[in-house]
């Protein structure tokens, strides 16, 4: 195992060893840099991974019982949140975000969706929205085309070229075929069929076969929130980050809670001050340094990197920083069916349909999104919340409800636009701290109203595929304020002004040459809440320019 | 980058109420621990012993569990035997919810006795008269954790001590192998019997 010490300069410091910092380790190495990733979480293997609801099932589905061992840890380091800014923001478990080596791509579910054409220059086809900060990226889909090949063919993505025909154009087809069909797919795909719509086979980071010596998935089940014990994940745990340790000169460090990233006189940064797990701090220091904290923790970095250099935090003279935050949007719509579905087992979701992904003026409302099918619980989350609403609560017939219900309940999941709002940001709390005593990541967000239109549309739409599918008894849930997140977005947008913006269209911080910021933080709008695929394609393609920069000597540090 | 949604979210937190900070404070070692303490109990083949309540008060808990997931053909909390779940839980990560067992278990017994004067124990009243009794009281919050406490215990992994023979598994129809084939269920089957 490679190591380095703290004193000696490394080529990079990357931040985060989650879908965006493990795809960039891997390809900073393999171009022959030496490269220290500083993790939050711990690196976990296989073996650790088992089927136990208790200890792996995370917070948002089951509340009662959430144990945080793969995502961040609320108690220490907790969140504070409001609805606007002339709130005060009160304590609340608002983040979610993957907190372990190969970070949110460990416990993912695996839905691999490319952006499609329009999601990159929605502003100049539709015009501004009203109260937002709608705006076009600086890149194209063709700029990213060739990179969300290379990350479906090196992560390993299942699925089938030219099922969709929303899909934008592609250079290559999956490298490997769909998992077989589940129940969930087959009513999606029967309930879709009877509407005109287009269901196709879903888009998954899970392998349908052997791929690069990992071994295809067993169908167990236990799949989102889980982390995978055979490696049939494309998690960049399972797929890159080995890769990148192989070259001999990059190192995973674990356990490594970065507080500060550094400067020189200059003004460049120079390494990053980071707690190791018995909280004793250490400098790294680095000729130039990749923040890829995902769209939470990087703009909190940067706010807590402030210096006499940079008083409004580091890469931060557009004050943009922390600003514009996205959310995953998308509701749920349950159904019960007549036959046994057994969704307890295999992966989550087989089929999807993008028929309303592109946002249409008729609806009144800007936003559009995908709907997916699947059983969206494990057996205590579903007892807790997963049965319709009349059913009482304990007793005769609520075991009766369990035991009819487990195997024949349906979840219609949609994603959906989330408009970009410059007063929705993530900054620091002036009070709360974490547990070692630095400012707490306080959120405000509130939904634009739009946003509300676009939930309400995809309800009617689920409540009709479950008709069309055969339902017996069917609900929804409430639409309601977000009072949680777990696809962090927008907050350090791209952009070519450095006025409007806080990274080039390279991921280049605008105001600092040597510190580049790749992960959701660098989207400008949100898609329709399925960023992964979009963050690693963003990752590669980052790393391609970061190592033509690096080989023409334009970004070395001072040090 | 877990999948999620605000109304989904909203939904399932807003069921949080007072339970949720201490829940958000469990640690994995606890939990590892209260693992590992029921398999040794397992192990050695003694009848398991209570950690935390007096047999007495086990009893009584029991009793209110075996109204949430009551027994008929199926085995209901009582044959999952979830009050070894319960007290393996409040001995170990979930230490900090004792005293609202401490006091549930007087107000329980306070209850009992306003409502039917003759009798001081839960346990003892006759099955129609606990009924009575939990509906006055299932908005407490001390009815919702042992509500909690029992479904947890019902549908938890065996090692913690509940779930015994897979009995809340096999009601639900709920397997835990290490691999499946298709088909997995009753549309995918007959849909690839069409093709």
């Amino acid at each position: 195992m490679t190591k380095f010490e703290d004193k000696r300069p490394v080529d990079f410091v990357i931040v985060g060893a989650g879908g965006a910092g493990g795809v960039v380790a891997k390809e900073l190495s393999t171009a022959g840099f030496q490269v220290v990733v500083v993790e939050q979480g711990p690196y976990f293997h296989e073996e650790d991974f088992t089927h136990d609801e208790l200890k792996f099932k995370d917070i948002f589905d089951s509340p009662f019982i959430g144990r945080e061992v793969l995502t961040n840890d609320h108690a220490l380091q907790p969140n504070t949140f409001r609805k606007t800014e002339s709130e005060k923001a009160a304590l609340a478990a608002f983040v979610q975000y993957g907190q372990c080596v190969g970070g949110g791509t460990v416990q993912f579910t695996g839905n691999y969706w490319r952006f499609h054409e329009v999601d990159f220059a929605e502003r100049s086809r539709w015009g501004p929205v009203e109260g937002t900060g709608l705006a076009d990226w600086p890149i194209t889909y063709a700029d990213l085309e060739p990179y969300y090949t290379k990350a479906e063919w090196e992560l390993g993505i299942s699925g089938l070229a030219g099922a969709n025909p929303f899909d934008p154009p592609r250079s290559k087809p999956y490298p490997l075929p769909p998992l077989p069909v589940k129940s969930s797919g087959v009513l999606l795909e029967r309930g879709a069929r009877k509407l005109g719509w287009h269901p196709y086979p879903a888009p998954l980071a899970i392998l349908s076969q052997p791929y690069q010596g990992r071994s295809a998935c067993a169908h167990c089940g236990f799949c989102e929130s889980f982390g995978c014990e055979w490696g049939a994940k494309s998690s960049t745990l399972a797929s890159v980050i080995p890769m990148a340790e192989k070259t001999g000169h990059c190192e995973i460090r674990p356990n490594s809670y970065v507080r500060k990233i550094s400067t020189d006189k200059n003004g460049r940064v120079d390494g990053v001050l980071y707690f190791d797990s018995q909280k004793q701090e250490h400098l790294q220091r680095a000729k130039a340094v990749v923040v890829c904290a995902n769209g939470a923790e990087t703009p909190r970095l940067l706010l807590m990197s402030k210096s006499n250099l940079y008083p409004q935090g580091l890469a931060n003279s557009s004050g943009l920083v922390g600003k514009f935050f996205m959310v995953d949007l998308g509701g749920l719509t349950l159904g019960t069916f007549e036959h046994p579905l057994n969704e307890f087992k295999s992966v989550r979701v087989t089929r999807v349909v993008q028929d309303f992904y592109d946002s249409d003026p008729k609806r009144g409302s800007y936003g559009g999104g995908g709907i997916d099918a699947r059983f969206e619980f494990y057996p205590i989350g579903f007892a807790l919340n997963g049965l319709p609403p009349d059913v009482p609560r304990w007793g005769a017939g609520f075991k009766k409800a369990l035991k009819e219900n487990f195997n024949r309940t349906l979840t219609v999941f949609s994603h959906t636009t989330c408009l970009p709002l410059e007063s929705n940001t993530i900054s620091l709390d002036p009070e709360a701290k974490d547990a070692w005593g630095l400012p707490a990541l306080r959120v405000t967000y509130k939904s634009h109203p739009d946003d509300f239109k676009t939930l309400g549309f995809f309800r009617d739409r689920s409540l009709e595929l479950l008709d069309a599918a055969g339902a017996g008894r069917k609900w929804a849930l409430p639409i309601e304020d977000t009072i949680a997140a777990g696809h962090l977005m927008g907050t350090c947008r791209m952009g070519n002004d450095p006025k409007s913006s806080v990274v080039d269209k390279y991921h280049r911080a605008h105001d600092v040459p040597n510190l580049f910021i790749v992960d959701g933080s660098s989207f400008v709008t949100s898609g329709r809440n399925q960023p992964t695929c979009t963050i690693q394609a963003l990752a590669y393609r980052a790393a391609d320019h970061i190592i033509r920069m690096a080989k023409g000597g334009s970004i070395a540090s001072s040090v | 980058m877990n999948t999620g949604n605000s109304s989904r979210r909203q939904f399932l937190l807003g069921l949080v109420s007072g339970l949720s900070s201490a829940w958000l404070a469990l640690r994995w070692p606890a939990i590892l621990a209260a693992q590992e303490h029921a398999q040794r109990a397992a192990a050695s083949g003694q009848p398991a012993k209570f950690q935390f309540f007096p047999p007495e008060e086990a009893v009584e808990i029991e009793a209110v569990a075996a109204q949430v997931i009551p027994s008929d053909d199926a085995p209901g909390a009582r044959e999952a035997q979830v009050i070894y779940f319960i007290d393996h839980v409040l001995a170990t990560f979930d230490r900090d919810k004792q005293p609202a067992y401490t006091q549930g278990l007087k107000d329980l017994r306070h209850r009992t006795q306003e409502l039917f004067s003759s009798a001081n124990r839960f346990s003892s009243l006759i099955p129609a008269q606990q009924i009575q009794l939990l509906s006055a009281i299932e908005k407490t919050d001390f009815f919702e954790l042992v509500r909690l406490h029992t479904i947890m215990g019902y549908l938890s992994r065996p090692e913690y001590g509940g779930n015994h023979d897979q009995a809340g598994w096999k009601l639900i129809g709920f397997e835990d192998q290490m691999t499946y084939d298709p088909p997995f269920g009753y549309y995918d089957s007959e849909y690839n019997k069409g093709r």
